[in-house]
């Protein structure tokens, strides 16, 4: 490892850690306001579906996204074992298996 | 999922989001192999670190030869979005000691915020640091072990795409925000479809414009916002 890489690490660990450690500290001590809170419950639904979004769009800089297909067409399946068994397991593994079953029939 | 907030349940809850952080992991392993990142570099980003996407980012600018602040300075926005989860998830450990925040909020990753808040459904609201803190546990070690096995193992696989694993992250969020949406017995099933519909939206459109981590901040506040809207009109 050189040492650019050694400062590269040190650096980055130390804006990740403060970044999710600090908000614990504030929490902890200071009361929130009610405003504050109440977009704070919205922020687990909110987050989640962004962070799908980012694997059903591809992004082209500059222009209008597209949709990320063979994504979508695995993310059919996946909905509906999640709709029918509520497990996050029969979710991940039927997803996986249905990409799998795409790209070998070369859909 | 159940009520039960032990440690060995936590072991037991974290289990499906592993597959995520293998498929993944190994990928980053790969990527990293073939940028000539060491194997120490690579323990290294993953074990001390400990960024999922952002090190992807930091791999690839390290082999443009970006300057170190901007590469320090990128990871910090792509991780910003830890300020908006970790602030939310300190709100159900305010009654621990401060170390104990400390200890939880130092391993805080998209996965296991998501799955505290699907926890959280199913026991009134409650979490422990017990069972936080195995979820976190397990999440950062198959995290670290699979980056390094991918690495090893860069040079012998070819195609790691073949088998569908890189679907596995995706697949794993469309499970969370399912259940979320499901169980969040707080916002009702209506609100969260218009807030998620909306939020689809602004990051559909954000990202024609925004790089893609931008763009999920933006997407996410303005969701925020437009639920508090919403919420106030019922």
């Amino acid at each position: 490892m050189s040492l650019t890489e050694l400062w590269i690490i040190l650096g980055c660990a130390a804006v990740t850690l403060l970044s999710r450690v600090l908000p614990f500290v504030f929490v902890k001590q200071l009361q929130m306001p009610d405003w504050l809170l109440s977009f704070l419950t919205f922020v687990p639904i909110t987050i989640m579906t962004a962070l799908t979004c980012q694997g059903l769009f591809i992004a082209h800089p500059g222009h209008l996204a597209t949709v990320n297909w063979e994504n979508l067409w695995a993310a059919i399946p996946a909905t509906i074992a999640g709709i029918l068994t509520k497990s996050l397991l029969a979710v991940v593994i039927v997803g996986i298996a249905a990409m799998a079953c795409l790209r070998y029939f070369g859909i | 999922m159940d009520s039960s907030l032990t440690f060995r349940t936590g072991i037991k809850d974290v289990l499906p989001t592993v597959f995520g952080y293998i498929g993944v992991g190994l990928a980053f392993g790969i990527v990293a192999h073939t940028s000539h990142l060491g194997l120490w570099m690579v323990a290294g980003l993953s074990f001390i670190v400990y960024a999922g996407s952002a090190q992807f980012i930091i791999t690839s600018m390290l082999l443009a030869q970006d300057p170190i602040t901007s590469i320090i300075l990128s990871t910090f926005l792509v991780n910003s979005r830890m300020i908006l989860m970790s602030t939310s998830l300190a709100q159900y450990f305010r009654h621990e000691s401060l170390t104990r925040n400390i200890l939880l909020g130092s391993l805080v990753t998209d996965e296991t915020f998501a799955l505290a808040m699907n926890k959280q459904n199913h026991t009134a609201g409650k979490l422990s640091f017990a069972w936080q803190s195995a979820a976190n546990l397990i999440a950062y070690l198959v995290w670290g072990v699979a980056t390094l096995v991918g690495a090893y193992l860069g040079g012998l696989i070819k195609n790691p795409d073949q088998f569908g694993f890189d679907f596995a992250l995706t697949a794993m969020f469309i499970g969370l925000v399912y259940l979320q949406l499901i169980s969040d017995r707080k916002l009702g099933v209506r609100l969260q479809l218009l807030v998620m519909a909306f939020v689809a939206l602004i990051y559909y459109f954000a990202i024609g414009l925004i790089s893609e981590n931008m763009a999920l901040l933006v997407a996410t506040a303005a969701g925020c916002l437009f639920g508090m809207e919403m919420k106030k009109c019922r």
